[in-house]
């Protein structure tokens, strides 16, 4: 059974429609990445799920019904979401972030949690009481991934990771992402224009136009598509 | 020298006054990058429920202290709640009308429960004509004093509640980046409602401090708001530290500065006392004209 399902999903900034009839599913422990232009829906994608933008049709995390329920809820559900532009609080220091992190936990591992954090990214570490507003990008984005995967989420949402990285960054940062989906077992929705690599850490993943999912398959299927190569691999 | 002293202490502790309305006012515009102009109404009120607990029903005056800012908070929460949250908070011109009418509605409402002479207000601190110490020949007051103290004791309570506690924590990630709280789980409706709480309980024990030195009436505030508008201009609208000293530095300009320009500085005659307010407006022209962050304000700066 998926942990995440999407049917018919339809989503509005005001008068403007943005998602036109969205179906998608994710399984349990798998990565799935969305392609698309800009402007296709990516983001709205992941904002619906959130409770982030008026939205209809079904969205069913682990059999809940997410449409209509507020963002703070859907946290509590096991959804962490790492926002376009990293969304760090660039006036609170590395281990502040992580603290808000955890904001809907109530155990006594937080603190040991932060610091497993610290061991993953030792450069966070170094940093640790240093404002985020003064991180470079990477370790921005570094901070981001770690503060959302501070409230143990079931369900990781990245949008666009990739954004604004220097190559090398954005690698380390994938390896990092298939790292923490074989080590935790995190399920992973990922939201990206830089398809190559996407598709290298995805095992399956849907390519969005315009609002709608226009066709659907394994990594490798998509990687040999001929329009997919045209338009998002470059080839 | 004697009369120099008199005036510094007589300036910290008005600039203290200043700076605890002030911190309130920050402690909202954190939150919300709102300004609130209920705050002068919100300490005035509250200063009328400290009368009413210690003085008409008789308890102790600083459980009378306690108990008006206790209801100016629930009243807050109240305002926050009913009138504050059902608007977009993208969109400030509703909220800031809202806040004048809270401000006019409570002056209005002080007015007619509770008459419109002015009453006398106790201090919390001793304050009969004998109370003071004698520093190099001049008699500097123990309620002079005390409101510098009350003011250091609200610095470190803010202080506390924002760095030490879970919901200090979530109002900090709410007013570095809303969206991102959201995303972590904060509710921001209710983090919010806690920076009203907060500021309209500090704010009427500003109020009450303020009172004794002023009298009582529905619009002992009003100047004082204008002063803490300058402080907190000064010392940049999201600093609570530049703030506070934001507040110190206006009750130094009104007190020692501006008296001795008017006597020793030749054609400054004019600078009387009246014109304090006037330069708490240039003041606040001033910084936004130069430096819009005030002195210990965060620079926004666009980010990619």
């Amino acid at each position: 059974m998926s942990l995440l399902e999407l049917k018919g999903v339809e989503a509005t900034y005001g008068q403007i429609q943005a998602l036109h009839g969205v179906d998608l599913e994710v399984d349990k422990g798998e990565v799935v990445v969305v392609l698309g232009a800009n402007g296709a829906g990516k983001t709205t994608t992941l904002r619906a799920i959130c409770g982030m933008v008026q939205t209809s049709g079904s969205i069913v995390l682990d059999g809940v019904p997410l449409v209509g329920m507020d963002t703070a809820a859907v946290v509590r559900l096991g959804v962490a979401h790492v926002p376009q532009g990293r969304g760090t609080f660039p006036e609170l220091s590395v281990v502040d972030n992580l603290m808000v992190g955890a904001y809907v936990r109530n155990d006594n591992e937080i603190e040991a949690d932060i610091e497993k954090w610290f061991d993953i990214f030792p450069r966070l570490g170094e940093r640790r009481t240093q404002l985020a507003g003064s991180l470079s990008g990477g370790e921005q984005q570094m901070l981001a991934v770690a503060r959302a995967m501070m409230s143990r989420p079931s369900m990781l949402l990245l949008d666009e990771p990739s954004l604004g990285l220097a190559p090398l960054i954005i690698e380390d940062l994938f390896s990092q992402f298939a790292q923490i989906n074989k080590d935790l077992g995190t399920t992973m929705l990922v939201v990206e224009q830089n398809a190559n690599l996407a598709l290298e850490l995805a095992t399956r993943g849907y390519v969005l136009e315009a609002g709608e999912i226009v066709l659907s398959g394994t990594a490798e299927e998509l990687r040999n598509d001929e329009g997919v190569r045209a338009a998002y691999l470059g080839a | 020298m004697q009369l120099f002293i008199q005036r510094l202490v007589e300036g910290l502790s008005n600039g203290a006054m200043y700076a605890i309305v002030a911190v309130a006012l920050v402690i909202i515009f954190k939150a919300t990058t709102l300004v609130n102009f209920a705050q002068g109404g919100l300490a005035m009120f509250g200063a009328y429920m400290i009368n009413v607990f210690a003085i008409e029903q008789g308890l102790p005056l600083w459980i009378g202290f306690l108990l008006g800012a206790v209801v100016m908070a629930i009243f807050a929460s109240g305002v926050e709640r009913v009138l504050v949250r059902p608007f977009d908070p993208e969109d400030h011109l509703p909220v800031v009308l809202i806040t004048f009418g809270v401000a006019y509605i409570l002056q209005a409402v002080a007015g007619w429960k509770f008459g419109t002479e002015f009453k006398s207000f106790p201090s919390l601190f001793p304050a009969k004509p004998t109370d003071y110490i004698s520093v190099l020949g001049a008699r500097v007051r123990y309620e002079r004093l005390g409101v510098i103290l009350v003011l250091a004791v609200i610095a470190v309570a803010v202080h506390l509640i924002l760095n030490k506690t879970k919901i200090g924590l979530a109002f900090r990630a709410v007013s570095s980046n809303t969206e991102s709280a959201r995303l972590v789980g904060v509710k921001t409706g209710i983090v919010l409602n806690f920076g009203w709480v907060m500021a309209s309980f500090f704010g009427a024990i500003g109020g009450g401090m303020v009172a004794h030195f002023t009298q009582l009436d529905s619009g002992f505030m009003d100047k004082i708001l204008i002063f803490s508008f300058a402080a907190a201009t000064l010392g940049g609208l999201d600093s609570i530290n530049g703030s506070i000293i934001g507040g110190l530095i206006i009750g130094l300009i009104e007190s020692p500065v501006q008296p001795m320009i008017r006597s020793y500085v030749p054609g400054f005659e004019f600078l009387t006392s009246d014109l304090a307010l006037v330069v708490a407006f240039l003041l606040i022209l001033g910084v936004l004209f130069v430096k819009p962050s005030g002195l210990f304000g965060t620079v926004r700066v666009e980010r990619v």
